[in-house]
């Protein structure tokens, strides 16, 4: 990968909208090389969507829950941990699954209406799983800073407006 | 009490008379009564200084050092100095006695130019360039001698620029690259000729590289790694721009030893020493920030490229600038001096912007415009300076 291309990239992961033109401007390329370059990553998968970061929190629409869950699991051999990876990620509730060191094998993000629908996922869907030993679920009280972004962010410019 | 009318104006020294405010403040005074102002007159970083080197700065207070360091600076902050310049731009320098923490880089062009500037003597100040330089001379008596450069030279210097104004009176030269306001650059190639001639009349170098980690184009050439000009040099640098910390006023100095010791004379006397809190952030930032101040690198990189490649656009030419963060454009073909071009620009379309005069030699016909904003501020001051430029052709 070129220097450029990480440059892309960098930029893209923290705006994804950003338009052809400014990218070209910045980068210093070409707008056509600039969209192939993003074709490119799209077609191998480098990029894999663009999605907006919302606070929802902000707005009045249906509560979500957000839980994080540790998990022990016994691995299969042969696959691992990977069969029993998947049977989990398939959920469409499981926003996030990652496999870890230390104290538990996977942990798995989930996203609900209520408590009480995260709970009746855990004690139906997932404790029931043969590989799954026990879980732990651990539920988010509020979002401070998500993906890299503050989400009550006090940074202002603090800056006088001229100085030599 | 004591009218402003009967305080007697004798008792102000003649120096402090001869020099003039700085043409920045009228700016700031109209653009700060202002809303609705996007700022492009701002000389510094818009990044806040990084968490850890914040922290650090707690932590110092939190085990309580808070008392006077030694004068030069703390000397684990010497050392991860003199390491750093060494690494960075190949210059050597022992930290025991050739390095002084200054409060911020103007105390120590301040303290150079004390050590060494007799009444009488000339020193010769490459413009345009930051507003400090001229006015400093002055207060001691030296005799402030400008030397152009201009947008045809990309806003190098010449040589022969230089050795024209040489007299028998001149006792040195103060420069700086990447140069505020233009941000212009010189390369080894470009300063090859001017050390010819620093050699040749045997001249003492103010060399004020505080930008020079912010350089787009290629790696910073430090004067005194330039065989020949570590013994006549006197490196001023600090922590503001790059490491983004302007407010914490940290600076230091690098010089030959008998350079050093005579700076630090002042230094002891007037300051005693920088403060110890700004001193524990600047180690933090200089031994463990480099990672973060490249970040910071890229990004003004790609706003530099965004900005004036706009600029250009829109119809003002604009050399492109190889370091610090100010774009130079020239407003020339709108028939305003820079001075009244300003104005407008902030009346107008309410975006701030620094008049070139105020720069010195060189300066007129352009404006200073600081890129250092985030991109959404620098598109919008691209709208308003293109709406701002059709109208005033049209008449």
């Amino acid at each position: 990968m070129t220097n450029k291309e990480k440059e892309l990239l960098l930029l893209l992961e923290n705006e994804g909208r950003m338009p052809l033109d400014k990218l070209a401007k910045m980068i210093d390329l070409s707008e056509n090389e600039i969209s192939t370059m993003i074709q490119e990553f799209e077609k191998k998968k480098v990029i894999l969507g663009y999605s907006a970061i919302i606070d929802w929190s902000k707005v009045n629409t249906t509560e979500t829950v957000t839980a994080m869950i540790d998990v022990k699991v016994t691995p299969k051999r042969g696959v691992g941990f990977d069969e029993v990876a998947e049977r989990i990620y398939r959920f469409k509730e499981v926003k996030a699954l990652y496999l870890m060191s230390g104290t538990y094998d996977l942990s798995v993000v989930i996203e609900g209406k209520s408590m009480n629908e995260i709970a009746k996922f855990v004690s139906d869907k997932l404790s029931t799983l043969d590989s799954v030993l026990s879980t732990t679920t651990h539920f988010q009280l509020k979002k401070y800073k998500h993906d890299g972004v503050v989400f009550e962010d006090r940074d202002e410019d603090h800056r006088i407006v001229v100085s030599p | 009490m004591t009218s402003l009318q009967s305080f007697p104006k004798n008792k102000l020294s003649d120096a402090v008379q001869r020099i003039k405010p700085s043409g920045i403040r009228r700016f700031f005074d109209l653009a700060s009564t202002m809303d609705n102002v996007i700022s492009l007159g701002v000389g510094e970083p818009d990044f806040i200084t990084p968490w850890n080197v914040r922290e650090a700065s707690i932590a110092s207070l939190e085990r309580g050092l808070t008392s006077y360091t030694a004068n030069a600076g703390i000397i684990e902050l010497r050392t991860a100095i003199a390491e750093y310049l060494h690494t960075s731009f190949h210059t050597t320098y022992n930290p025991e006695s050739e390095v002084v923490v200054t409060v911020g880089a103007s105390e120590g062009i301040d303290l150079a130019l004390r050590a060494t500037i007799n009444p009488g003597d000339e020193v010769l100040i490459v413009e345009p360039s930051f507003v400090s330089y001229a006015p400093l001379v002055s207060l001691i008596g030296g005799i402030p001698i400008s030397v152009p450069t201009s947008i045809e030279n990309d806003f190098k210097v010449s040589a022969d620029e230089i050795e024209s104004r040489i007299t028998n009176k001149t006792k040195g030269i103060l420069i700086s690259f990447p140069n505020n306001p233009t941000g212009s650059v010189m390369d080894a190639q470009d300063l090859k000729a001017c050390v010819d001639v620093f050699l040749k009349h045997d001249l003492l170098v103010f060399s004020d590289e505080i930008y020079a980690e912010l350089t787009y184009d290629g790696k910073h050439v430090s004067l005194p790694s330039i065989e020949g000009m570590w013994e006549r040099t006197i490196l001023i640098s600090g922590f503001s721009k790059a490491f983004a910390m302007t407010g914490w006023r940290l600076g230091y100095l690098a010089a030959p030893k008998h350079y050093a010791e005579a700076m630090l004379k002042i230094h002891q006397y007037a300051m005693m020493c920088a403060s110890t809190m700004a001193q524990y952030a600047a180690l933090e930032a200089i031994t463990k920030g480099q990672e973060e101040m490249k970040e910071m690198i890229v990004s003004y990189r790609q706003r530099r490229n965004y900005f004036v490649k706009s600029l250009r656009e829109i119809g003002l030419q604009c050399h492109m600038p190889g370091g610090a963060f100010y774009a130079f454009p020239s407003i020339t073909s709108t028939g305003f001096t820079s001075e009244e071009f300003a104005e407008k620009l902030l009346m107008e379309e309410r975006v701030a912007v620094v008049p070139g005069s105020v720069f010195g030699a060189g300066g007129e016909g352009h404006i200073r415009c600081s890129y250092a904003t985030s991109m959404t501020q620098l598109e919008e001051s691209i709208l308003r300076i293109d709406r701002f430029l059709n109208s005033h052709t049209k008449k």
